[in-house]
């Protein structure tokens, strides 16, 4: 596929969201408005309401029946789509299992939010974070460019049946959803032509017969009923055995959008910046990786050789990449954008420093968590980051492993 | 060009996020990045708000908040009293304020020693052409020619992609009034 001529419209992450269902040819959207998505889905309600869309729009009275509505009719072989954050997505968890292991392959924005109490409405990486190890694909975007890029990828993604799995693509609340950026948009006709119509696997029904894994009164197929210590463990199996599988996919279909449009986030799973002979290096995931980019490259201006690994897929967890982007640097600091209470450390950062203990090379690891509640994460804070970096590289200590940025101490 | 940033102040209700966004839609039309964002949370108004806009021939990376920005805008003369207004201005920092006063009694009361300071009487050419004291559009004409970073032409693409006729059409006649009309100092 060759690159196609495209147009820079000036869109906020929520709407650049919006856009992108708009042209994925979405059979259903069920959801439930929340801050700071809410913009999605007035967005999407208005295309279908000027007959943009040939979707069916269900209004729900909640986020838990906004996935068990999306869970259904995915199964039905429907394309669908949905939309939240913060306690939204806390709702929803219980039907969130449910969706991974139907393996019904919604796709969803997550707009990251924090949780209650008490109340906040802005960014931090909390809300999905609890969602780690519920058997969703998940996708991190930098900027709402990234965010139209993804959900179109993300369909691809869930939908290819080696994968079969839900997948939420998350854009930080108000530092994205709010803020108008350049977006280059693809045609409608190649968006459509790209994400295809939604394929299904065939299966065995309980007469022996195959027939498409989709709820259809003509061929009767029960999905997701009672599994005991029979069977739930093999399928538990599977569940894994295809987010192994996401990786090469989610690589691929990177790639094979990367033609089109010309845009490319790293390998697809992650985005090495600066990191060839870097020394010293952070890794984070979001928005905030942009600032980043910019410290690093002042930063190399002065001759300190600094990187930035950005995580791009945090499930499944791209560990062989990470390895090979981390071994033998000098001091590692992960960034975390959520706090896992008294567990020694920020989600990411245990994920990467267990990704690294098998490498004979490992780099000195620390650990920031910042941004919490939407605390803005300055320049300098992310330079005072690297300061730290430097002193590590050069004495091989750490003092303290986990740290708080930006907070009144 | 280098990445130039803007903070807007305004009371919630007058439009400085709109105005923000007209100057950012203004420089996509000459094919500049942009950002524009509010200082998020939630509206209220009346309460004092901020909003933000960069421009860049770049792509803007940055994902914090303006702290030293080229330019600060006062929609509203009332919030002098109470706004750090010229917070993180730089030696070539530009103030515009919404004030019937010339701009050298203002540099003198905010005790400005460095930077320009551009005054327009805002409300009242609002109330003139519009009716209404919404001077975010009037503030925007003043940006324009202060640093002659978009071409009217582009804002005016901008008010009418944003604006309704014959709203699109008044509005551009504030831009063009305040453009003649604002004081540098």
């Amino acid at each position: 596929m060759a690159k196609v001529e495209q147009k820079i419209v000036p869109l906020n992450g929520d709407n650049a969201v919006a856009y992108a269902v708009k042209q994925c040819d979405v059979d259903v959207v069920a959801a439930y408005p929340i801050t700071p998505q809410t913009i999605i889905v007035e967005k999407f309600s208005e295309y279908v309401a000027d007959g943009e869309v040939d979707t069916a729009f269900v209004c729900v009275e909640s986020e838990h029946t906004a996935m068990t509505c999306s869970i259904t009719a995915s199964a039905t072989g429907a394309r669908t789509f949905t939309a939240t954050a913060s306690a939204g997505l806390a709702l929803m968890h219980e039907m969130l299992g449910v969706a991974s292991g139907c393996r019904t392959p919604v796709v969803m924005s997550v707009v990251n939010r924090a949780l209650s109490a008490p109340i906040n409405i802005h960014c931090d990486h909390s809300d999905a974070m609890c969602e780690r190890d519920i058997g969703w694909i998940q996708i991190y975007a930098e900027n709402s460019q990234e965010a139209y890029d993804s959900i179109i990828q993300a369909f691809k993604i869930a939908e290819n049946l080696d994968v079969m799995l839900p997948t939420m693509v998350g854009l930080d609340g108000f530092v994205l959803s709010h803020t108008l950026e350049n977006v280059s948009i693809l045609p409608d006709d190649a968006v459509k032509k790209f994400v295809g119509e939604r394929q299904v696997p065939q299966v065995m029904n309980h007469e022996g017969e195959l027939v498409p894994f989709k709820l259809d009164p003509a061929k009767p197929l029960t999905i997701g009923p009672l599994d005991l210590h029979d069977y739930y463990f093999e399928h538990k199996r599977q569940q894994e055995e295809s987010m192994i599988k996401a990786l090469d996919v989610i690589k691929k279909v990177h790639d094979e959008y990367s033609k089109q449009s010309g845009r490319t986030y790293g390998n697809g799973l992650v985005e090495a910046y600066r990191l060839d002979d870097a020394e010293i290096v952070t890794v984070c995931m979001g928005s905030t990786a942009g600032t980043v980019k910019t410290v690093v490259d002042e930063l190399r201006e002065k001759g300190i050789k600094a990187g930035l690994l950005r995580i791009r897929a945090f499930r499944p967890l791209p560990v062989k990449d990470i390895i090979s982007n981390l071994a033998g640097k000098k001091a590692v600091a992960v960034m975390d954008r959520a706090c896992s209470f008294g567990g020694n450390g920020g989600p990411l950062f245990h994920e990467i420093r267990h990704a690294v203990y098998d490498v004979p090379n490992r780099p000195k690891l620390v650990n920031y968590v910042y941004g919490l509640g939407g605390r803005d994460m300055q320049p300098h804070m992310i330079e005072t980051i690297y300061n730290e970096l430097q002193k590590i590289a050069q004495t091989g200590q750490v003092e303290e492993t986990v740290q708080f940025i930006g907070l009144r101490e | 060009m280098v990445l130039k940033e803007f903070r807007w102040h305004g009371r919630g209700g007058q439009g400085a996020w709109t105005a923000s966004e007209l100057l950012a839609r203004a420089a996509i039309h000459e094919g500049k990045y942009i950002q524009s964002f509010p200082e998020f949370g939630p509206e209220r108004m009346g309460a004092p708000v901020k909003a933000y806009t960069r421009i860049s021939d770049e792509p803007i990376r940055l994902h914090c908040a303006v702290y030293n920005p080229n330019l600060a805008i006062v929609m509203d003369p009332t919030l002098l009293a109470t706004v750090p207004v010229t917070k993180g201005l730089g030696e070539n920092g530009i103030l515009i304020v919404n004030t019937p006063k010339e701009p050298k009694t203002l540099k003198e009361e905010l005790k400005m020693t460095k930077g320009t300071v551009w005054t327009v009487s805002a409300t009242e050419l609002a109330m003139r052409i519009l009716g209404r004291a919404i001077t975010n559009t009037a503030m925007l004409g003043v940006v324009a020619r202060a640093t002659e970073i978009v071409e009217m032409e582009s804002i005016k693409k901008a008010v009418k992609d944003r604006f309704p006729e014959p709203l699109a059409e008044k509005n551009m006649g504030v831009i063009k009034e305040a453009y003649k009309e604002a004081n540098p100092e």
